[in-house]
């Protein structure tokens, strides 16, 4: 079986962002970038999924700057196969990525696509679900377990309401919650390995795919701020305040 | 301008995300609300009373992504705007939706600035994109707590669709969560629990002190992974977002993706031992010390104060 891995590089989960002040957007320069930690959850599936004897080839793309090459060494270094860097320096929205992705998966027919639900910086949850329509392929979002059965999936997916099963026939697309496995650490042998597998760097206008994007964004603000408020002293005061404001709600 | 909404469901009963989602784009015009179940009759019904909705659509049928899919790229031809809320079928078949009529997608939508000027949050809710979508139709969903419920009243008409469309996907098992407690996306009161709580046995504390307020419960994703609470109870960037009038966090640091979910909160107060925990420090009231003494004592205190 083959293993298609989409990832992305994004400003690390742990910075706390900074919105500039003329509202053009986030600031990124000189801020510490990794993958995506959802991606990571799904580079860690296909790895495992091909330890169990799942998966022939896992090959890594992602999309963006030249820098996004370090990415992919982490998901070679990870246990990939081969990756693709579609390079590009704008930024794309999510339905010119999934159309540069439904190409490569022309390209490379494999039998599961997995990504990430999300990607903390855009927080779109759009990418998996748009290559599923323009594959025509059936989907498996929100995954937090995946088990093969034949020419099938079965997907344990994270819904409102809980968990539930779906069964799914490959070629599918699943997209990785986070619990769906502990991405692992590669050892250094891994990491200097992976720098001797193949890595193809390929351009966004070489697929032929219209990237313009559809949405103008005005504007980026910082949200609301919230005022501190005080400390009490005892739990009678706390309850107090809480039979205080309970008695103030408006009714629904 | 035309507006087609998907209705959430459960157990045949109307979800009150709906009524918010069908509030929120009723601006945008007459509002058409489709809903798919394998019996939709009682859950037709109850969105009809709602004000905005001009017609309820029903079509019989899973909500599984591929096929709704298919239903709703057939109806979205006729209207103007299809919206759904951000809940996990929303997030499941709108994208899809969108990709299939080439259309880009704006989604947790948290407010509605004009026909086509939306607010939607960014980067766990440190930032707020403003976007302008001058796409012949509009795909979106948003998000239920930042929007209040229609109004009832109505009489809107029913009539049934052509609808069954089959899916590749077959649902297998569901593995539900059983609670009494109200719906954590629309709850007025939310009593959250970290992972301070130690044990799923320990995290009831949290669930009597929300039963005795008539809250919704919810949880971090540390006390989830640690097997303390289900999944759906996971408030967050990638769990539920809430916007209650109170939300109470119990043992909870306060982590940039646990705030990401609770911004919409009207006031909040925080109990913990750490006095210096990013919680505390935005909360509205702290009372610091050890929840395991607090908590009962809360209780019973709140016994005296409201019956
Ligand atoms: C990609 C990604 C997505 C994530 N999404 C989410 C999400 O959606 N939601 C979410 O919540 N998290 C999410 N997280 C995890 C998040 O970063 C934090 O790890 C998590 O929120 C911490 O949970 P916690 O507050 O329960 O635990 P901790 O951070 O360990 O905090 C426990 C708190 O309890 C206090 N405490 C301890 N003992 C007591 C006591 N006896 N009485 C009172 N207080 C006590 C401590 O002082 C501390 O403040 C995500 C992380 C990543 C990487």
């Amino acid at each position: 079986m083959k293993i298609l891995v989409a990832i992305k590089r994004v400003v690390d989960h742990n910075v706390r962002i900074r919105v500039r002040p003329d509202g053009s957007g986030v600031e990124t320069t000189g801020v510490r970038m990794s993958m995506n930690p959802f991606c990571k959850h799904a580079v860690e599936a296909a790895v495992q999924l091909s330890e169990a004897g799942h998966g022939d080839e896992i090959v890594i793309v992602s999309i963006g700057p030249k820098v996004a090459n370090d990415v992919i060494l982490t998901a070679l270094a990870m246990g990939a196969h081969r990756g693709i860097l579609i390079e590009t320096d704008a930024a794309l929205e999510t339905l010119a990525i999934a159309k540069l992705l439904a190409k490569v998966v022309a390209e490379e027919n494999p039998d599961i696509v997995l990504l990430g639900k999300q990607a903390v910086d855009d927080d779109s949850n759009h990418v998996g679900q748009m290559l599923a329509a323009l594959t025509s392929r059936p989907q498996a979002t929100f995954a937090s377990e995946i088990k093969v059965t034949g020419q099938s999936l079965e997907v344990t997916r994270e819904v409102d309401t809980g968990r539930e099963t779906i069964s799914v026939p490959l070629p599918a697309i699943v997209t990785a919650d986070l619990r769906l496995n502990t991405p692992r650490n590669a050892a250094l042998p891994m990491v200097m390995k992976a720098r001797s597998k193949p890595l193809a760097v390929r351009t966004g206008a070489e697929f032929g795919v219209d990237l313009v994007p559809r949405l103008t964004v005005e504007k980026i603000s910082p949200p609301a701020e919230r005022v501190a408020g005080k400390t009490v002293g005892s739990v009678s005061e706390l309850a107090a305040y809480i039979a205080s404001e309970v008695s103030q709600m408006e009714a629904l | 301008m035309s507006v087609l909404v998907l209705a959430d469901h459960d157990l045949g009963v109307l979800s009150p995300a709906t009524a918010r989602i069908i509030a929120g784009v009723s601006a945008l015009g007459p509002v058409d609300v489709l809903v798919v179940a394998d019996d939709a009759t009682a859950i037709a019904q109850s969105v009809s009373t709602l004000a905005g909705v001009a017609k309820v659509l029903t079509a019989k049928g899973n909500v599984l992504a591929d096929s709704l899919e298919v239903l709703l790229s057939g109806l979205a031809v006729r209207y103007h705007y299809v919206a759904a809320s951000a809940g996990s079928v929303g997030k499941d078949v709108i994208p899809r939706l969108a990709a299939k009529l080439d259309l880009m997608p704006v989604t947790d939508v948290v407010a509605i600035l004009g026909p086509n000027r939306f607010e939607r949050p960014i980067y766990a809710g440190n930032a707020v994109q403003t976007v302008t979508d001058n796409q012949a139709r509009h795909i979106l969903t948003l998000r239920a707590s930042a929007f209040r419920p229609a109004a009832t009243g109505n009489a809107a008409p029913i009539e049934a669709i052509d609808g069954a469309v089959a899916s590749a996907a077959r649902l297998i098992a569901e593995h539900r969560t059983e609670s009494d407690t109200p719906d954590l996306a629309t709850a007025q009161i939310v009593v959250g629990g970290g992972v301070a709580l130690g044990s799923a046995e320990n995290f009831q504390l949290i669930e009597n002190l929300a039963k005795k307020l008539g809250a919704a419960v919810g949880a971090t994703r540390a006390a989830v992974d640690a097997g303390y609470a289900p999944n759906d109870w996971q408030i967050g960037q990638t769990g539920k977002i809430i916007a209650p009038d109170l939300y109470i966090a119990i043992g909870i640091s306060g982590a940039l993706q646990h705030l990401a979910g609770i911004q919409g909160a009207k006031k909040i107060i925080a109990i913990n031992t750490d006095a210096e925990a990013p919680l505390v420090k935005l909360a509205d009231v702290a009372l610091i010390g050890d929840l395991f003494e607090i908590i009962p004592q809360l209780i019973s205190e709140l016994n005296q104060r409201i019956p």
